[in-house]
């Protein structure tokens, strides 16, 4: 019953089919059948869960219940959840009990749904594999060998093996729509600024971006309805109308309901660097849409190449400066012996942080220092305005831009730790969505041979989403791959 | 050969807003450790800063008010270091791009006469927390209250040559700061404190190398520090060594100052533009609503306490404009003048400005006196008496005059007697005195306490005649006295006529009915 896609669970919640608490109850045991094989969570609240189902149930009677009112949700671990652990994958918060909501879990709180637990993710976000965390990494669902991809690969996880029909994740160079592809679900990575970040733990906040995880894209619509939204908490929140994220989906188009889009195919998105089975999903997804009615159109983004040094500028940057907080004085981890104010720092920070966190903390250190900060800092904010310049561009000529969401399908643990240029390279197309502050989506569009997701990234113009995840749905209404579901989720 | 003193100023002012400069928690003084700390003062993980409008307007008052420059669009940037009264690694500050630039001060220097003080910039930033080292059994103590207070620094030029000129600087711009109203200027509690860069050279010469004495709480320690500092940099140089660019910290103990870090181990802040707050936008209609609300300021109050007429401050606003403005009409000039326009619109006093100075001395004095003018005392009474009794009293009982137990209404009734004939100026000492005591706020208390005991002046020519013939009689000798040439003979006489009338009598009637009845 639980596997069933955020959109069934709400109708047959809504016809009263099935109660919050029956469905919260499976969920949790699903979770607990899969936690040793999957590591997905970091903690799993049952009793607060049950309820919450219970009064989502009671909601209900009363009449007073939203489409995701009952719905089990999970949070990564990198959202504030009042009352519990937040750890950020890390020891540092290894014992952080959050005294508050983010504002995206007040606002999934507020549409009634459960939260059931706090999903595994590198630590501090920091990572494309989910290796960095220090509660071990997670799992693919697909391959229990290889990665689900990261930041957000717990949640990716829960969502892709049919944990929890839904998951919140954060995307600061792809940590969402990285693992979604890895894990052959849908991920939304919405227009900087139109899901605040009070509450976020963060690691480059110029980048960092709320989203949500889902099978579908009208999924994405519903969980989107709840956590976007102004925040006077986020000064970087924008003050927009509030959207219906699901109101052009019910549209009918007929057989060619993509009739008149403009599909932008950035040649630098389709060059040697991708794995072969990748372009070749990722042509018939564009086949596809052609199908559907919409025309492709070649466009260049010249700069797009620079995304990952520019990337590796200035989110290094703000995160040495964003985690000076993490210094063992008023709350998180602190080392049992120290000599002096020095020394305790130097202590709690070597043993808080693991290598990942502390190589970036030492990079963007360095990018900040004097002497250094205009040739590599300021230089990086040039650059990141000549990628945003070239998207202005490319959009005079087409609506959307499609392409790989990753260059490869999910790789095998240990295979690129030892080189974190070629991890970094796993992001080169997701990091300049985060650099423009424009939305992208992944969706399913396929699989390996080897049976490994593989994921289609769509990209649109600044506030777009309505837009991009109509696209989404439209191919999802032509396509069954978001609804292949990993071995392991359906040997029950 | 002389050494020239050269003396910049960097002044942190605490603005006077409810709370916090990036947070809705609390700004006051003296609450338990941590109590009005907030979320995002404490620097939990995921909170965000959100800016005080009202920080924002106090700067823009203080940019108005020293003819700074407001920039329409200034940053707020992060500068990282590690304390633990600094909770989140790092002060959001502004480094490049303030929110004032320019300006300057008027400041009266004892061997330079009136000369301006250039500032450099003003720029908004929070505080950090305190550190507590005693009671805590050889551990430290975090108090977070103070953090996040709202700060401007304010940062002079390397205009002031000695300590007297630094001290009138800091004077004037506590004054400034407290007449605008953007900080209490409460100096214990550390409101409003300096920093000083001191060096020295020949005349003539480059500047010297700097240090910088830290946290100077008040003008006797700012002034102490500066002359301590330049005896000791006279005292290298002239041994045949070099200053070191450092900064020190003033004992006032044993009022010396000592090394507390040389530029050599000066920490690399990393400063950059904090990517939480988007850059400050100032738009014009702001700075003119901030405008239109300014208090009227000393310099120009000062000038319409002195002038006889509306059109007699518009000569003399022009006419210490600096620059020579002959060729434009003063209507003209009053028109491009909206501060003196504004001023045009009140009264003007005739005082000298010898008074007119005294009284701008502090924005309630000057309002005190306003006040009792108002309520319709003659100007030139009013100011003596508000610099004479009035602060001679408030002198006397160790308070401020927003204190003062009688109102300027009260004062004003009180001065309104002596205007017509009702006490003489001696009486009325004695009235004031007692309304002082018994607290004064209405505009007929004098008239009461007139009446009740009895100190109305005895104008009648009858009665006083009555009490004349009785001296002349009871006086003979002195009489004789008189009447042999000694004019001094007359002055006894009419002090034994006003004792007899308990000195209520008229003293010019006194006079004048006893020259007659002398003749």
């Amino acid at each position: 019953m639980s596997d069933g896609t955020l959109a069934a669970l709400s109708r047959r919640l809504a016809a009263r089919e099935i109660s919050s608490v029956e469905l919260v109850a499976e969920t949790l045991d699903r979770i607990d059948a899969h936690q040793k094989a999957l590591n997905a969570f970091v903690t799993v609240d049952r009793d607060g869960a049950l309820a919450q189902a219970k009064a989502a149930d009671a909601a209900r009677a009363k009449g007073a219940a939203g489409p995701l009112a009952g719905i089990p949700i999970a949070h990564k671990d990198v959202l504030m959840t009042a009352g519990l652990p937040t750890t950020c994958g890390s020891r540092m918060l290894a014992d952080f009990v959050a005294p508050y909501d983010a504002h995206v879990v007040e606002g999934l709180k507020r549409a009634g749904t459960v939260l059931v637990g706090k999903t595994n993710m590198d630590e501090f976000a920091m990572g494309s594999s989910n290796e960095t965390s220090y509660f071990g990494p997670v799992r693919n669902p697909w391959d229990l060998d290889r990665v689900p991809g990261g930041s957000s690969g717990g949640s990716a996880a829960a969502v892709a093996a049919r944990l929890v029909p839904a998951a919140t994740g954060t995307d600061t160079g792809g940590s969402i729509r990285q693992p979604a592809s890895l894990t052959g679900i849908c991920g939304l990575k919405p227009t900087y600024g139109v899901a605040s970040r009070y509450g976020l733990i963060a690691f480059a906040s110029s980048l960092d971006t709320p989203g949500p995880f889902a099978q579908t894209a009208e999924d994405c619509a519903l969980m989107m309805n709840a956590m976007a939204g102004h925040d006077p908490r986020d000064s970087t929140s924008l003050d927009r109308p509030v959207e219906d994220y699901t109101r052009r989906l019910s549209r009918s188009k007929g057989a060619r309901p993509l009739e008149g889009l403009r599909v932008g195919l950035p040649r630098e998105y389709f060059g040697k660097g991708n794995d072969t089975e990748v372009a070749a999903a990722v042509q018939a997804a564009v086949a596809e849409f052609v199908d559907l009615g919409a025309r492709t159109v070649e466009v260049g983004l010249p700069a797009v190449d620079l995304s990952v040094p520019v990337y590796y500028g200035i989110a290094p940057a703000a995160a040495s400066s964003n985690l000076s907080r993490f210094d063992g004085v008023r709350y998180g981890h602190r080392a049992a012996r120290y000599d002096d104010l020095n020394d305790m720092y130097r202590k709690t920070r070597a043993e808080g942080f693991g290598a990942e966190v502390k190589r970036r903390i030492l990079v963007g250190t360095y990018v900040l220092s004097h002497g250094y900060y205009d040739a590599y800092y300021v230089k990086a904010q040039q650059v990141r305005r000549l990628i945003a310049d070239d998207y202005a561009r490319a959009w005079r000529e087409c609506d959307i831009l499609v392409g790989p969401t990753a260059p490869s399908p999910a790789f095998r643990f240990g295979d690129k730790t030892d080189d974190p240029v070629q991890m970094y390279l796993n992001d080169i197309y997701t990091i300049a969505a985060n650099l423009t502050g424009a939305p992208a989506i992944s969706i399913p569009c396929g699989f390996t041979r080897a049976g490994l997701p593989i994921g289609l990234q769509i990209q649109g113009d600044y506030f777009s989403e309505a837009a991009i995840l109509d696209v989404a749905h439209r191919y999802q209404q032509a396509t069954d791959w978001h609804a292949r579901v990993p071995r392991i989720a359906a040997a029950e | 050969m002389t050494w020239e003193v050269v003396i910049g100023l960097e002044t942190h002012a605490q603005l006077s807003t409810a709370s916090k400069i990036f947070s809705g928690a609390a700004t006051a003084f003296g609450a338990a450790p941590n109590t009005p700390a907030s979320a995002v003062d404490i620097a939990l993980p995921g909170v965000l800063p959100v800016l005080n409008k009202g920080a924002v307007e106090r700067a823009i008052r203080f940019g108005l008010a020293v003819g700074a420059t407001i920039n329409t669009l200034s940053v707020f940037a992060r500068k990282n270091y590690f304390y633990p009264d600094l909770p989140k690694g790092y002060q959001i500050s502004q480094f490049e791009i303030p929110v004032v630039n320019g300006g300057e001060i008027a400041i009266v220097s004892p061997t330079r006469g009136e000369i301006r003080v250039r500032l450099t910039r003003a720029h908004l930033e929070e505080d950090a927390g305190k550190s507590l080292h005693e009671d805590y059994h050889g551990m430290t103590g975090i108090d977070l209250n103070r953090a996040g207070t709202p700060l401007l620094e304010i940062v002079s030029e390397p205009d002031m040559r000695s300590s007297d000129e630094a001290v009138a600087y800091a004077k004037s711009l506590h004054e400034l700061v407290r007449w605008i109203e953007i900080c209490d200027g409460n100096m214990q509690e550390g409101s409003f404190r300096c920093d000083a860069n001191v060096s020295i050279r020949r005349p003539g010469e480059p500047l010297g190398t700097r240090c910088e004495i830290k946290t100077l709480n008040s003008f006797r320690f700012l002034q102490q520090a500066i002359d301590f500092e330049v005896r000791r940099q006279i005292a290298v140089i002239e041994d045949g060594g070099t200053i070191v660019q450092e900064t020190r910290l003033y004992d006032p103990d044993r009022n010396q100052t000592r090394s507390m870090r040389s530029k050599e181990d000066a920490q690399d802040y990393r400063y950059f533009p904090d990517p939480d707050l988007p850059p400050l936008a100032i738009d014009r209609g702001w700075i003119e609503r901030v405008r239109r609300d300014m208090p009227e300021l000393a310099p120009m109050r000062r000038l319409r306490f002195s002038a006889t007429s509306r059109e007699h401050l518009v000569e003399l606003v022009k006419g210490g404009a600096g620059v020579d403005l002959s060729e434009m009409s003063d209507q003209v000039y009053e028109e491009s003048n909206p501060a003196l326009q504004a001023s045009g619109q009140r009264p003007t006093h005739g005082l000298t400005l010898a008074d007119a100075s005294a009284l701008v001395q502090d924005r309630a004095t000057a309002d005190y006196f306003e006040s009792t003018v108002a309520g319709g005392a003659d100007a030139k009474a009013a100011a003596n008496w508000v610099l004479g009794e009035v602060a001679a009293a408030l002198n006397r009982a160790g308070i401020g005059i927003a204190a003062a137990p009688v109102s300027p209404a009260a004062l004003a009734g009180l001065l309104a007697r002596i205007a017509d004939g009702t006490i003489s100026g001696k009486i009325a000492k004695e009235i004031f005195d007692a309304m002082w005591a018994s607290g004064a706020r209405g505009a007929r208390d004098a008239d009461a306490i007139i009446d009740a005991k009895g100190l109305r002046q005895i104008s009648d020519e009858g009665a006083i005649e009555r009490l004349v013939d009785e001296v002349i009689a009871g006086n003979a000798g002195i009489v004789a006295e008189f009447r042999a040439g000694r004019e001094k003979a007359f002055n006894s006489l009419v002090g034994k006529v006003m004792a007899a009338s308990r000195g209520k009598a008229n003293p010019g009637q006194v006079n004048a009915i006893l020259r007659r009845k002398l003749g």
